[in-house]
C-alpha cells in the first residue's frame, strides 16, 4: 500500500520536472518563432522568402544592397538586442525577488533605473549643442547605475541591514535621484530634455552589430553565475536567514554577490536601452505561476521568457502604428501590465 | 557526550539573553528546554546550530569545538526546525525537504538526494502530500514537513523549536510521537524548546528549566518540573496529579 504512494508520487514528481522542461522548450521555440515572424516584418517591403535568403547570406558574406543591408544591419541586430535584453532584465529580477524574498523586489526598486536616468540626463543635457557621443550617455548611465546597488551593498556590509531595510533604501534612493534628474530637465533646453525623456522610456532603436557581442558576453557570464547561485536562492527563498545558515548557506554573502551580479547585468542592458521596466517584475511572476518556484528551471525559464516578451513587444511597437516605431517600453507595460492581471485572477491556488 | 555547553554567554546589542549557561546533553535522548517567553531558549537553540555566534564560553559536539566546525559541517551534523512561518513563495513539500539536502548537494541533486528524500517521507507519513504546495497544508503537517528537511540533513542532533505551538492536541501528540521515533530509531538527540509543560514531562528524558537566561533547574522530569520549580519560575502555583503513570501539571492561580 505505503510504497504504490511512494511509487505515484514519485511518477508525479517525474511528470512536475517534464513540465518545467516542456516549458523551457515551448519559450525556446517561441523565441525562435517570432524572430523568424519579426525579421518579415518591417515598413520596407521585403518578401518573407526574400528575408531568409538574405540572412542566410548575410550569415557569410557582407550585405549589399539596401535589402540585405536593412534585414542584417537593422532587423537582425534589433531582434538579437531584445531577445538578450529580454533574457537578461528577466533573470536579474527573478534572481532579485528571490534573494530578498520579496515578490515586488526587482533591480528597478533597488534603484538602479532611475539612477541610469540620471546618468544619461546628465550626459545629454551637460553637452548640448556639442555631438554627445552615444558611448558618453551609455558609460555615464552604467557607471550611475551602479551606485544605489554599491550603497545597498554598504549598508548591508556594515549596518547588516535586513532585505526590507534594503528595499527600502533603494526606494528613497530612486525617489532622490529621479528629483535630482527633474531639477536637470526643469533647467535645460527644450531638445536636450526631449532626447532624455526618450532615453529613458527605453527603446531599442540603438541596437546595431556593434554592441551586440558586448551586452551578450555580459548576459552570458551573469547568467553562468545567476545559475551556479540557483540552490543557495531556492534556500534562501524557501526557508529564510536563519535556516538557510542552518543549512550551510551564508545568506548575506550569497545575497551580496547576486545583487551586485544582476546589478551588473541590468546596468550593462538598461544603459545601451533606456530603462525597459516591468520586464523584469513580470516574466519571473509569470513564469513561477507556470512552473513553480525551482530556481534551477525557474531561472533559465524566466530568461527565455523575458526574451521572448520583450521580442514580442519590440515586433508590436514596430508595425503596430508604421511607420511610426513606438517606444518598446510602453508596449511591454500594455501587453505585459494586463497579461499579468490577467493571471493573477485565474490562477488556481494562493500564490504567496 | 554528545554536547556539553559550558559557561554560555549571548547578548542581542545590549540585551544579555544567555548567561553562563552550562549544560551536557547524551546521546539519543530527548532533552526539553522550557521556560517563559524571552528566557532565553530560542537563542540557546540558535546558538548551537551556529546560527547565532555566543560571546563567551563553548560549546562541544562529539567533543569537537563548535567554532572548528565549518558551515557545511555543521549542516551535516545539527538539523534545525524553526517556527511554521508562511512561505511568501509557492514550494511544494518536496521542494521544501530537498533543501535538506544542500549541504550535500553539488549543482546537481542526483538520484540518491532524492530517494533520501522519498525515506523521510515515508518515515514521517507524509509521502501523500510531497506534491503539494506547502503553504496549503494544515499547521500540523507543514511542522512535519519542516521536521522533514531537518531529517534530510542526515543530523545527529535535531533542534526544534517550539514544535507544538499553534497545533490542535492531535496534532500536538503527533509531532512528539514522531520525534520520539526519530530518537529512537536513529539514534538522534533532540533538543526541543517547548512550552507545554504536560507534553515536556511526557516525551523528554531530561528537562532543562531556564528563567531570564541561566539554567534554573535540570534533571529528570519528576525533579525538575517541581510545585517549587514551576512556582520560583513561572510566578504560576500549580498542582503535580500522577495518573496512569503519567504526571499532570494543573495551574492552580497566582501566589
Amino acid at each position: 500500500m505505503m510504497d504504490t504512494t511512494l511509487s505515484q508520487v514519485k511518477r508525479e514528481y517525474e511528470r512536475y520536472i517534464g513540465r518545467k522542461l516542456l516549458f523551457v522548450i515551448f519559450t525556446s521555440t517561441l523565441i525562435i518563432v517570432v524572430s523568424g515572424i519579426s525579421a518579415t516584418l518591417g515598413s520596407y517591403p521585403i518578401s518573407v522568402s526574400e528575408v531568409y535568403s538574405i540572412i542566410l547570406k548575410c550569415l557569410v558574406s557582407n550585405p549589399e544592397s539596401t535589402k540585405e543591408s536593412i534585414v542584417w544591419n537593422l532587423r537582425v541586430p534589433r531582434i538579437l538586442l531584445a531577445i538578450i535584453a529580454g533574457a537578461g532584465l528577466a533573470s536579474s529580477g527573478a534572481m532579485t525577488q528571490g534573494i530578498l524574498r520579496n515578490p515586488l523586489a526587482t533591480p528597478y526598486t533597488l534603484g538602479i533605473s532611475s539612477a541610469a536616468g540620471l546618468g544619461a540626463a546628465i550626459a545629454i543635457i551637460l553637452s548640448k549643442g556639442i555631438f554627445v557621443g552615444k558611448y558618453i550617455i551609455i558609460g555615464n548611465a552604467f557607471l550611475f547605475s551602479l551606485i544605489p546597488t554599491f550603497v545597498i551593498l554598504a549598508l548591508a556590509r556594515f549596518k547588516g541591514a535586513t532585505p526590507e531595510t534594503m528595499i527600502l533604501a533603494g526606494i528613497a534612493m530612486m525617489y532622490i535621484f529621479s528629483a535630482i534628474t527633474t531639477i536637470l530637465m526643469y533647467f535645460a533646453e527644450p531638445e536636450a530634455v526631449k532626447s532624455a525623456y526618450f532615453w529613458m522610456i527605453g527603446d531599442l532603436g540603438k541596437s546595431s552589430w556593434e554592441i551586440i557581442p558586448m551586452i551578450f558576453m555580459s548576459l552570458l557570464i551573469c547568467f553562468a553565475l545567476l545559475m551556479w547561485k540557483a540552490w543557495d536562492v531556492n534556500v534562501m527563498m524557501i526557508s529564510g536567514d536563519e535556516v538557510a545558515k542552518s543549512l550551510g548557506v551564508s545568506p548575506e554573502r550569497e545575497r551580496m554577490f547576486i545583487m551586485l551580479v544582476s546589478a551588473f547585468l541590468t546596468a550593462s542592458i538598461i544603459s545601451f536601452t533606456g530603462t525597459i521596466g516591468f520586464i523584469c517584475l513580470v516574466a519571473p511572476h509569470i513564469c513561477r505561476i507556470m512552473i513553480g518556484g525551482d530556481y534551477r528551471y525557474l531561472l533559465p525559464a524566466s530568461a527565455l521568457f523575458g526574451g521572448a516578451l520583450l521580442l514580442t513587444c519590440d515586433t508590436i511597437a514596430r508595425t503596430i502604428l508604421a511607420p511610426v516605431i513606438l517606444p518598446v517600453g510602453v508596449v511591454t507595460n500594455c501587453l505585459g501590465g494586463p497579461m499579468f492581471l490577467y493571471l493573477l485572477i485565474k490562477r488556481k491556488k494562493e500564490y504567496w | 557526550m554528545k554536547i556539553r555547553i559550558k559557561g554560555l554567554e549571548f547578548s542581542y546589542d545590549s540585551i544579555q539573553a544567555l548567561k553562563d549557561v552550562t549544560i551536557d546533553i547524551y546521546e539519543s535522548e530527548i532533552v526539553a528546554v522550557v521556560g517563559p517567553n524571552g528566557s532565553g531558549k530560542s537563542t540557546l537553540l540558535k546558538c548551537i546550530d551556529k546560527i547565532l555566534k555566543p560571546q563567551r564560553g563553548i560549546i562541544l559536539i562529539n567533543g569537537k569545538d563548535l567554532k572548528d566546525f565549518s558551515q557545511i559541517e555543521i549542516a551535516k551534523t545539527v538539523g534545525y526546525v524553526p517556527q511554521v512561518v508562511k512561505q511568501l513563495f509557492p514550494a511544494t513539500v518536496l521542494e521544501v525537504v530537498l533543501m535538506g539536502r544542500r549541504p550535500y548537494l553539488g549543482w546537481k541533486c542526483s538520484k540518491k538526494d532524492l530517494e533520501k528524500v522519498f525515506a523521510v517521507l515515508k518515515l514521517l507519513n507524509i509521502e501523500n502530500i510531497a506534491m503539494r504546495d506547502f503553504n496549503e497544508l494544515s499547521g500540523g503537517q507543514q511542522q512535519k514537513v519542516l521536521i522533514a528537511r531537518a531529517l534530510a540533513q542526515e543530523p545527529e542532533v535535531l533542534l526544534l523549536d517550539e514544535p507544538t505551538a499553534n497545533l490542535d492536541i492531535k496534532h500536538q501528540l503527533e509531532v512528539m510521537e514522531v520525534i520520539k521515533k526519530i530518537v529512537k530509531e536513529k539514534g538522534i538527540t533532540a533538543i526541543v524548546a517547548i512550552h507545554d509543560l504536560n507534553l515536556a514531562s511526557r516525551y523528554a528524558d531530561r528537562i532543562v528549566m531556564m528563567r531570564s537566561g541561566k539554567v534554573f533547574a535540570a534533571g529528570e522530569p519528576y525533579k525538575v518540573l517541581t510545585p517549587t520549580n514551576i512556582e520560583k519560575v513561572y510566578g504560576v502555583r500549580v498542582k503535580i496529579i500522577e495518573f496512569d503513570g503519567i504526571m499532570h501539571i494543573v495551574p492552580l492561580d497566582f501566589p
